[in-house]
Parts: structure tokens; sequence; C-alpha cells
């Protein structure tokens, strides 16, 4: 097991009240596993991302839990010990590859920036590890003396990715690195990804709005809805038997192009404030399903199969157990 | 006109003729044209919803605000009812010709005024387009069409102010605001893709009944499925110029342009297995002085000689259904 997160809850603290953004999140992750993490927007996911990172800053303060990151809490990890690790052990790609590469450097100056703060000469050698990681995303070693305005949208997400892979990290944690990309662009970042991870064997965390985006990349996945984690099992499990209403919903929310033309009904409603969410279960106002006690009872986590489900419909147990 | 429209023998709303966009770039030294629409003919018609798709940097909004008369053509001209809008003159005329033809932004964050209400902005586009009507007329219409639009209760949403609604009840406005001037033809720039998932279905649905009573729509999305889901024509675009056009199921079924094939199949379905094709990483189009010739032949995998000398014309596929590829139409425009 590379990383654990153990009931880790993030606030933003406001005048107008805490908003609780991640509530007592658990999962856990091995080495070389691809993990999705799909939500709605304002949902906690990228909270989540900068929580295990350690990337928060206020408003948001992390409360509660710990992030075991190969053996290391990195919730008490000091800032010298964490710089350390960041990017070494763990890098970061962030959402969008515009506001994330500076404008007035070189790719090269900025690959070299990496080496330095972590404590390696730039020399020779670091010239060809730059063009192997380029190679290695598709991209041509001339692009080392462009500027991010020379490349195009989808090469500058290559270029964040390569950035990422520089000390050759044991987990990837990617930020929507697609949303900026056209559906072309999006496929073959997308499978240059997977075929990056397979090869050289790091793990990754991928969050993503798309759940359609993740069915044939990721291994595990988790579903959040309002700072919560509503499902969270193996990816080809949920797809084929989504259990909670709200993974049901988002599942038949999106149009197909192949199959017959059906109206769809989306999800009625929309996603609560964080700062206002309802008693009980928070999607207890959208949902199809809600029973009296959904109002009043916050769901405990119970298994259904190999996945773990925040809903009352499962609480009464094995009746329920779905897939084959 | 080589364009083929054979699904309404009533007149058109609106009329494109050879309509191109040109963006002068550079300095006197190295002056240069962007061509972000070149020679475009399309025909709008009463109570359908037309999609327009293609990728970023496509010209499908500069499209869209050159129908709104942001932009002035280069060339080519726009007919409304029979008349040419580049044309119209006096200030009344041109209010009269937005409040037919309304433009829906992208993003319902930035579009709407954050220090006033809803039913300033609201009242006040129907004290600007519709002068006729008294005080009572227009909050009476005002209500009625945040009801139409799924915004209840009206009343009370008439004096919120944007931050108080989500995303989705924001583009709700956005279309009110278009049809409480009783528009032909709406222009709906991306109007979901700024939205949740969970919400953008709602506002699809409301497109489709806003189109069954009789409003006409043109859909500007990147986004195939949902164009499949609430259109009755694609028209697709690349780098300035229609590829491909039909009647959505036509052209969903038998794709024939290499990049509208290119394009289905690079659609996420949680179903089907993912595979990487040739032509995947590509060069972004050149529309700086593009010349002659097929604008997709550096990613198509079946470019020949011509494609670099000679432009293809949109030719027909089936009814209705036209495709500008040497290539693949080839059997048909040898016949022609």
């Amino acid at each position: 097991m590379i990383l654990e997160v153990n009931d880790l809850c993030v606030d933003y603290v406001s005048p107008q009240g805490t908003a609780r953004a991640v509530d007592t999140v658990n999962f856990s992750l091995d080495a070389g596993e691809f993990l999705s993490i799909v939500g709605e927007s304002g949902c906690g996911k990228s909270t989540l991302l900068f929580s295990i990172a350690q990337l928060l800053s206020p408003p948001a303060e992390l409360v509660g839990g710990s992030v075991i990151f190969k053996g290391e809490n990195l919730v008490t990890l000091d800032k010298n010990s964490l710089r350390a690790v960041r990017w070494r052990d763990l890098s970061v790609v962030m959402q969008s590859a515009m506001n994330a590469l500076n404008p007035v450097l070189t790719i090269r100056a900025q690959f070299v920036d990496v080496m330095h703060a972590h404590g390696q000469k730039d020399d020779e050698e670091s010239d060809k590890r730059f063009a192997e990681v380029l190679r290695l995303v598709g991209i041509d070693a001339v692009h080392l003396r462009s500027y991010a305005h020379q490349l195009s949208g989808g090469m500058r997400q290559r270029v964040m990715i390569a950035m990422a892979l520089l000390l050759s990290p044991d987990l990837i944690i990617m930020d929507e690195p697609t949303s900026a990309l056209d559906v072309v662009a999006q496929r073959s970042l997308m499978v240059q990804i997977k075929e990056l991870q397979e090869k050289l064997g790091f793990a990754v965390i991928f969050v993503t709005h798309d759940i359609s985006l993740v069915s044939n990349f990721s291994d595990k996945l988790i579903v959040m809805y309002a700072g919560s984690v509503v499902e969270d099992g193996p990816t080809r499990e949920i797809f084929e038997h989504p259990s909670h209403p709200y993974t049901q919903g988002l599942l038949s929310a999106f149009p197909s192009i192949r199959g017959p033309k059906v109206r769809l009904k989306g999800i009625p409603g929309s996603p609560p404030s964080l700062t206002q969410l309802p008693a009980g279960c928070p999607f207890h106002p959208r949902c199809a399903y809600a029973m009296e006690s959904c109002s009043t009872v916050r769901p405990p986590v119970t298994p259904v199969g190999d996945v773990k489900v925040r809903c009352l419909l499962f609480e009464n147990a094995e009746v329920h157990v779905g897939s084959d | 006109m080589d364009q083929i429209e054979t699904e309404s023998a009533s007149e058109p709303i609106l009329s494109i003729r050879n309509l191109s966009h040109h963006f002068p770039i550079g300095r006197k030294i190295r002056r240069a044209q962007l061509h972000a629409v070149d020679d475009i003919n399309l025909d709008l018609y009463q109570g359908e919803i037309v999609a327009l798709v293609g990728e970023s940097g496509s010209g499908k909004s500069t499209l869209a605000r050159l129908l709104a008369r942001v932009y002035r053509p280069t060339s080519g001209e726009i007919l409304f009812e029979g008349r040419n809008i580049a044309r119209i003159r006096s200030r009344r005329d041109l209010l009269s010709y937005r409040s037919k033809i309304p433009l829906i932004f992208q993003d319902p964050f930035s579009s709407l005024n954050p220090v006033h209400s809803v039913g300033h902005g609201l009242l006040r586009t129907l004290k600007l387009h519709r002068p006729e009507l008294s005080r009572e007329e227009r909050r009476d219409t005002a209500i009625a069409t945040l009801e139409s639009v799924g915004l209840s209760p009206a009343s009370e949403v008439l004096n919120c102010y944007p931050y108080e609604l989500s995303g989705g009840q924001r583009q709700r406005i956005g279309f009110a605001q278009a049809i409480s001037c009783n528009p032909r033809l709406i222009l709906a720039d991306e109007p979901v893709s700024m939205l949740d998932v969970s919400v953008r279905i709602g506002l699809l649905n409301l497109m489709t009944d806003l189109r069954n009573s009789g409003i006409s729509m043109l859909y500007i999305t990147h986004d195939i499925a949902s164009a499949r889901y609430v259109a009755d024509r694609l028209v697709v675009m690349y780098a300035g110029n229609i590829v491909e056009t039909g009647p959505t199921e036509s052209v969903l079924g038998n794709p024939t342009h290499p990049y509208t094939r290119l394009l289905l199949s690079a659609v996420p379905d949680p179903m089907v297995a993912i595979k990487a094709t040739a032509g995947d990483i590509g060069d972004p189009p050149r529309v700086i002085d593009p010349g002659e010739g097929c604008r997709f032949r550096w990613r198509c995998p079946l470019a020949m000689e011509i494609c670099s000398v000679v432009t293809p014309p949109l030719l027909p596929v089936s009814e209705g259904h036209a495709a500008a590829c040497h290539v693949t139409v080839r059997s048909v425009s040898e016949n022609l």
C-alpha cells in the first residue's frame, strides 16, 4: 500500500459559517493503481487532492485525519521534509496548464527549477533526462527552448505531465488534466497517461467530473457528493451495477451517440451549498428513493459486495448484494 | 447554390450565403489573415435545432457572433427574412433583429450582472424590445417566462440576485431573457458546457421543449453526444469550413468526412474500450492564410495529392446529407 487516507476532514472557514468540503474520507491506494475521483463542481474533489498533497491554504483547514504516504504521515510532516517528498515521490498535474506553466520562462528553465529544488545539478545528464521525459509524452526535445505560449493546449498539458515524471515519482495526482481539451486531444492524452502508467508503474489519482471518461482507464472509482464519498469500489463493478442513487443518476445523465435515442431525466434540483447542507443524507432532497429516515440519519458506509456505499437503502444488508 | 436543403419548402429564417470572416493579424511587415470562417452556406428553418459541432478554434463561435451582428462579415451575406442584416442601419431595426435572433452565452457566471436582480435584467429586456407593454404586462410576461423555463416560484426568482442561484438556474435565466421577446431563432453558444453534468440534461430538455413550441435554435457545442440528443440537423465545422452537414441520424449513422469519423470515435463511451488512432496527435489546423486545399489534410489518414491542391466542395452523400472530402465522396463527385 502506497497511500492511505484515514478520516480526512477539511473545513473552509468563513464569516458565514464553516463549510466541510471533505467529510471523513477514507481510502487506500496500492502501488501502480489508477484511482479516479468523480463528482460535480463543489463536491470537494479538488480540495481532497490538495489535502493529500498538503497544498491547502486558508481559508481551507485540515481539521482531522491522516494521510499516510509510504509510511509517513504527510499531515504532521514539517515543511522541509514535505518539500523533499513533493515531486520526488509525489507530483501534481494541475487543471489548467495555461496557468500552471510560467509564461516568461522556457520549458527547459522550468525543468531545471525542479532539478535544483531537489539538489540535482544541471548538466548533460539532466538534458538527456529532459529529452527523455518529453519523448515519453510525444513531444520533440526542440520544445525545451519553447515558451508556453508557443505550444497548443494539449502540448502544454503533456509538458506538465512530463514535468511530473522528471524525478520518477511513485504517485502522480492529476486534477482534471483534460478539461480544457477537445474530445480528440482528450482521448489521446488519456491513452498516453494509461500507457505511461503501465510502462513506468506509478500510481495515479485522477480527478474528473466526466464519469464516462475514466471507465476504461481506472482500477478504482470514488464518487463524491457534497464532501463525502458516496460510493467507492472497483470501476467496472460500479459502472455495471451502480448502487448509490446519485451514481445511478450520474451514469444516466450522459446522452449516448449510439443506441436508441431516449429522453433522459438527469438528476432534479442542483447540488447543495456546503454551508447549508441538508440534514441526514446530503443527497436526499434530490433522491428518487428517499425515505423518511434519510432526512434525519446520516448514512453509514455499508459494504455491498466489493463496493462501499453510503446509503440507507443498503443498510439492511445482504438482500441487495448486487453483482453477478 | 450547391447547398442542399430539401427538408422544408418554407422560407428559411436565416440564410447564410458564402459567409467569410477573416481577422487581420500581424503588423505591416508580416501581415496575414486568420480565416476564422470561410465560405459558409447554411439555411436555418422554423422549428428545428441545428447543432454546430467542432473543436475549439474551428470558427463556430465566430459564426454565432456574425449572426448576432457582433462582427461584420469580411464577405458574403446573412439574410434574415430576405433582408441582408449588414444593411440594418437604424437602432430600432437592429433592436428588433436582436430580439428575433437573441444570443445565449456560454458562461452563466459572468453573463449576468451581479449587482442587479434577475427581475431588473428581464424587465429591462422587455422594456427595450417590447415598448408596447405596460408596467404590469411586463411583470406578468416576466413571470410567465420564468415559469416556462422551469423557474418557480417565479415571483420570488424575480427578486433574486445571481449569486443566490445555481449555474443551471442562471442559464435558465439566459433562456428566459431570450424567449421573453418572442424570438424566431436562438443562438446558443455552448449553453451547457459550464454546467454540472447532473443539471445539463434539464437544460437540453428545455431546449427541445422550446423547439417543440416553434422556436428554432442554433446549438453550438463541442459535445457531439448532446448534439445528437437535441438536434435535428448536424453541421460539423473544421478550421472555418463546413466539412459535413445533414440530418443528425444520417450524419452519425454514416459519417463521411474523416474528421467527423475521428470526432465520433473520440467520444468517451463507458461500454466501449478506447483506442488511439493515427490523426489523434496533430498540429492544429493552419487557418492563417491557409490557401487552397483541404484543411484537414495534415491529420487525415486518407489524404491524397489532390487534397493539397483543390479545396473539396460540399457534395451530396444522401438526401440532405453532404460532405466535403475528395476521397470519401469521390464516387459521387465523379458522377456529377
